[in-house]
């Protein structure tokens, strides 16, 4: 025996495992065993091989890769042995799939075993073949196969039947070969036989209509004969199960008739008199028979209409549907799912029990019954149904509130007969589970009540009071910002009363409150925030009264540590304390949003879409010309649309806002600055172009950086704030963002401030670190790295390496150049982006090593920086 | 295809016995019976015996410590699983005389014999206790 083979018996192994209290000690115990299990294979072991491969099957078993035992798999099948040849084909099938290419070595030793005089030897290669050919294979041992069609014993028949199955799903020429074989196994009286056979023959029937032909044609009576004498055949122990023979042969019996009845009606008639038959006296009171009851409604169902059996049907649905057992309401559930295309009227009758059924405390019947419901539903009952879903959203489950949430709003957008009545029924889901609502769903809800013109007051009212008592619904608070600032006053002064309406009486004030409640709101998150800058601004437009109080609100954010806020607080701002003249015009009401646009936008046609869009701000109706329009850009989508690709086709909010709310995505970051820009100049009207405007300022920025080194914090675009950036090249903007000095705008107005750092000093090198934030994204820190050498010599072949702790993740932009010149005489530049996961709690630590020559002689340095800012 | 994998697992969530009748790799089995026995273990008797989860729906039972659960497609009897289920526990039963958790264990390639016996490339072949055992006892009696 080898010394290095464990020689533990798989029995040891196992009680090993058995024994190991932690995962890591089981990975040590199955790292010896492979160890030890591989050498064996090495040493080419022929006495343990069959233990190895059973040691193997457990190991895989519990998720280890066992790759390096596929090989021995086939040693033991070529061996000729049958208790080899047994544990070869098991871990042939455990341990292999038909996409490995080992495979193809095995198709000789099957083909002999196939041809093999013992017959439990051909038994297991049929097993393994129908397990496992791929097509290939299933090409080459066809013939054998089809020959044991008709071999002697049944056994051998019945996975050659499973087998063929195999082989024509993989080649699906091969079927019309399987015809007339299939065909002669419908005939046998063994269980095995039948079955597969049966199984065999409904396959062939879904590949080829030929032999759906055929086998209707010549097949439907035998087949309605052996179930007849199967439903009546005597007590017969070996498959008896509760009381009736073989459910399973029954239930796939059913499964055929359907296939063949299903768009036929003579083979439908031939099967009648058996499926009433089985469906009044089949006994319900244990599973068996109620899988047969199952299986033969769905044969009823599917085949050819006739009445009276649809009726009986439909009676067994609704005792399923009644029944205490739940795996019984589960399956008629499924069901009436599938009843609902062949009969809706008889599943409407049931809708009462299944509502019941949504509101289930079994999460696997309330997902049914809510699909029902949903299927359920049209223009007649939407109302009553839409209710008793949103009264059973307040008490619903919370991992079952999306699903729900989902289908009410699908459902109400669908069927809502007029549009009050779709404000009112989004009100209530906003109000009870706005957080599960999707962005297109609100962004959909937002777009109708533009469109509701006569409802605006209506709606604004609603929404108000909502508010009052739902303000941690987020998408709710969204849509009750935009809409007081779009409609702030029909709110104060009643305007637009409807008959059902209560008056209530709001002050300019109380609306300000609730704006200002929403972006205070700790909870609320930046397009929230966003959208009540937007809404605010409007206000201090449409109340004069509040407009100092707005201001101060505002002027709050100009320190905000989000860019995008901060931004849009300097802005309007300016608009409100400089722009008096403008801000009226400014701040006019949305243009109806596009309903068509919206639709196909969120089809995902983007390309028609952003043709459209250009659409709204051209015809825009408040009639000032030139100034105004670009203004417009500014709350509305056309401009942004054109640079911005990736946004995704339903945001037409998050455009209309001019906010580019993906900070994640690559270019996002760039492309946000950019609009920034456009908007901003824009706003101004400076004569040029605004697109050209923007990128020669991005140009004089990048050829600044390159030139000089020390201010390179210009020259990381997703860095920088977009103030700084425009005080540096446009001076006609000085006057919107007042009170920034037109000098060094790299450190003063780059929202949050960081100082830089002297991160790593030596003799002759000195590394410093300027910090930046991400917009929108507080975590992430971009870190500008300037090498400089203070040494003579010139360093060549510089490389500058960091590695940080888990929590930390590490991004290397490329550095400026890897040569360093003398004395200070230039330097490397080189961003890194730093993700603190644990922002806020741990500080950023940093190793890092630099390696560079001196006239071709390597030095490293090394060091920790542990002086990072600790917010960071 | 109805059936697409057979898994017991035990109380604690450890799998006992997996066979699968189309391609997984060894991280997604993993991952898929972790979820799976996560949803499962968590339900209650009284709840159904029916999970959905990615495209399968998962019908299982338990028998003392252990969870037979067998992933089907949307074609299959999920009522005729739930028996199907029984028939392996019955004949599982016959063969090691009140069969238990570390039988499995201990005797899994026996346990993969009957099961490809009973079903293969995911269709129900016997349903009879008898034949089902005949070739799994016969390898006992050549060793």
């Amino acid at each position: 025996m080898n010394p290095f083979s464990s020689g533990t018996r798989l029995r040891d192994m196992i009680r090993a495992i058995r024994a190991c209290k932690t995962a890591a000690e089981e990975r040590a115990v199955v790292r010896k065993e492979c160890a030890a299990i591989r050498a064996a294979i090495n040493e080419n072991d022929n006495d343990y091989r069959h233990r190895n491969l059973a040691k193997l099957m457990f190991i895989h078993m519990l998720g280890y890769p066992t790759h390096f035992g596929q090989m021995e798999c086939l040693k033991l099948i070529a061996s000729p042995g049958f208790p080899e040849k047994r544990i070869g084909y098991l871990g042939l099938m455990l341990l292999l799939d038909e996409r490995q290419e080992v495979l193809m070595l095995v198709t000789n030793s099957l083909k002999q075993d196939l041809n093999h005089i013992n017959q439990y030897i051909v038994g297991l290669a049929l097993c393994a073949l129908g397990n496992i050919c791929s097509a290939e294979m299933a090409r080459d041992l066809a013939p054998e196969v089809e020959r044991l069609l008709q071999f002697r014993d049944p056994n051998i028949r019945k996975k050659a039947a499973l087998c063929s199955i195999r082989i024509i799903k993989k080649v699906p020429d091969l079927a019309e070969n399987f015809i007339n074989p299939a065909t002669s196994l419908l005939r046998e009286k063994h269980h095995g036989v039948l079955i597969t056979g049966v199984q065999l023959c409904t396959d062939l029937c879904k590949i080829s209509t030929e032999a759906l032909e055929h086998i209707r044609k010549k097949c439907t009576e035998g087949l309605v004969r052996t179930l007849k004498d199967l439903a009546n055949s005597p007590y017969s122990p070996e498959y008896d199960i509760a009381g009736i023979t073989d459910p399973f042969l029954h239930i796939r019996l059913l499964k055929l008739l359907r296939v063949l009845g299903e768009g036929d009606a003579d083979a439908s008639d031939a099967m009648n008199d058996i499926l009433a038959q089985v469906a009044t006296k089949t006994e319900s009171n244990k599973v068996a028979g109620n899988a047969i009851l199952y299986e033969c409604v769905q044969t009823i169902m599917s085949i050819e209409d006739n009445g009276g059996l649809r009726v009986l049907a439909i009676n067994i649905l609704g005792r399923f549907l009644s029944n205490r057992d739940n795996n019984i309401r589960y399956v008629a559930l499924n069901m009436l799912m599938k009843a609902v295309t062949a009969d809706a009227q008889a599943v409407q009758r049931h809708r009462s029990t299944i509502l019941e059924c949504v509101k289930d405390s079994d999460a696997s019947i309330r997902k049914r019954a809510l699909e029902l419901v949903y299927v359920l539903v049209n223009e007649t009952n939407v109302k009553p149904l839409a209710k008793e879903l949103i009264d059973y959203l307040e008490v619903s489950d919370l991992d079952f509130r999306g699903d729900l949430t989902a289908k009410i709003c699908s459902i109400v957008a669908k069927f809502s007969p007029e549009k009050i009545w779709y404000i009112d029924q989004m009100l209530k889901v906003l109000s009870e589970a706005g957080n599960f609502v999707r962005d297109e769903v609100w962004h959909a809800l937002v777009v109708v009540i533009s469109n509701a013109s006569e409802l605006h007051g209506y709606t604004v009212r609603s929404l108000y009071r909502a508010f009052q008592t739902s303000a941690e619904q987020e998408t709710l608070v969204r849509v009750t910002v935009w809409c007081i600032g779009e409609y702030g006053d029909f709110l104060v002064n009643n305007v637009g009363m409807l008959d059902i309406e209560d008056p209530i009486t709001v002050t300019e004030s109380d609306a300000v409150d609730v704006v200002e409640i929403a972006i205070k709101r700790h909870a609320s998150d930046l397009t929230t925030k966003a959208m009540a800058l937007v809404a605010l601004l409007k206000l201090s437009s449409r109340f004069p009264s509040c407009s100092e109080r707005i201001k101060e609100i505002i002027v709050q954010f100009k320190g905000s540590l989000v860019l995008e806020l901060q931004q849009r607080a300097i802005e309007f701002n300016s608009v409100i304390s400089k722009h008096q003249n403008i801000r009226s015009t400014l701040v006019e009401r949305m243009p109806v949003l596009d309903e068509a646009t919206f639709i196909g936008r969120r089809a995902g046609s983007l390309p028609s879409a952003a043709s459209t869009t250009t659409a709204p701000s051209v015809n825009l109706p408040n009639g000032v010309a030139k100034p105004v329009a670009p203004l417009v850009d500014l709350l509305d989508l056309s401009s942004d649309d054109a640079p911005a690709p990736s946004s995704s086709g339903g945001d037409l909010l998050h455009d209309l806002l001019g906010v580019d709310l993906s900070p994640a995505s690559q270019s996002g970051a760039g492309q946000s600055s950019k609009k920034g820009t456009d908007v901003l100049l824009d706003l101004l009207s400076i004569g040029s172009p605004a697109d050209q405007g923007n990128s020669s300022a991005v140009d004089i920025l990048s050829s600044n950086s390159s030139n000089k080194a020390p201010d390179s914090s210009l020259d990381d675009l997703s860095s920088i704030s977009l103030s700084s950036r425009t005080t540096s090249n446009a001076a006609p903007m000085m006057d919107l963002l007042d009170g920034f000095a037109p000098s060094p705008p790299q450190t003063e107005n780059n929202g949050p401030v960081y100082p830089s750092i002297t991160a790593f000093e030596s003799s002759s090198l000195r590394l410093t670190f300027n910090f930046s934030k991400e917009p929108g994204n507080p975590q992430a820190t971009v870190i500008q790295a300037t090498f400089m050498n203070l040494s003579s010599n010139t360093y060549t072949d510089f490389v500058f390496q960091a590695a940080v702790p888990k929590f930390l993740q590490l991004h290397l932009d490329p550095a400026s150049s890897n040569t360093l010149p003398a004395s200070g005489d230039g330097s490397i530049t080189q961003s890194l982006k730093v993700t603190n996961s644990q922002h806020g709690k741990k500080s950023i630590v940093m190793r890092i090593r630099i390696a560079y020559k001196i006239n071709g002689k390597d030095t490293l340095e090394e060091g920790q920086i542990n002086n990072f800012p600790r917010d960071l | 295809m109805g059936i697409r994998f057979i898994i017991m697992v035990n109380k604690q969530g450890q799998t006992r016995l997996a066979q699968y009748y189309e391609y997984l790799t060894i991280e997604e089995r993993r991952a898929l019976e972790g979820e799976i026995v996560r949803k499962c273990l968590s339900r209650n008797d009284n709840q159904c015996s029916f999970v959905e989860h990615r495209n399968y729906k998962i019908v299982y039972r338990r028998y003392a410590s252990l969870f037979f659960m067998v992933g089907v497609d949307n074609e299959e009897n999920e009522l005729a699983i739930l028996e199907f289920i029984h028939l392996l526990v019955e004949t599982m039963d016959r063969h090691f005389g009140n069969v238990c958790e570390l039988d499995i264990m201990f005797h899994l390639e026996k346990v993969h014999f009957m099961l490809e016996e009973m079903v293969m490339n995911g269709c129900i072949v016997e349903t009879s206790k008898p034949n089902i055992l005949t070739p799994v006892q016969l390898i006992d009696k050549t060793s």
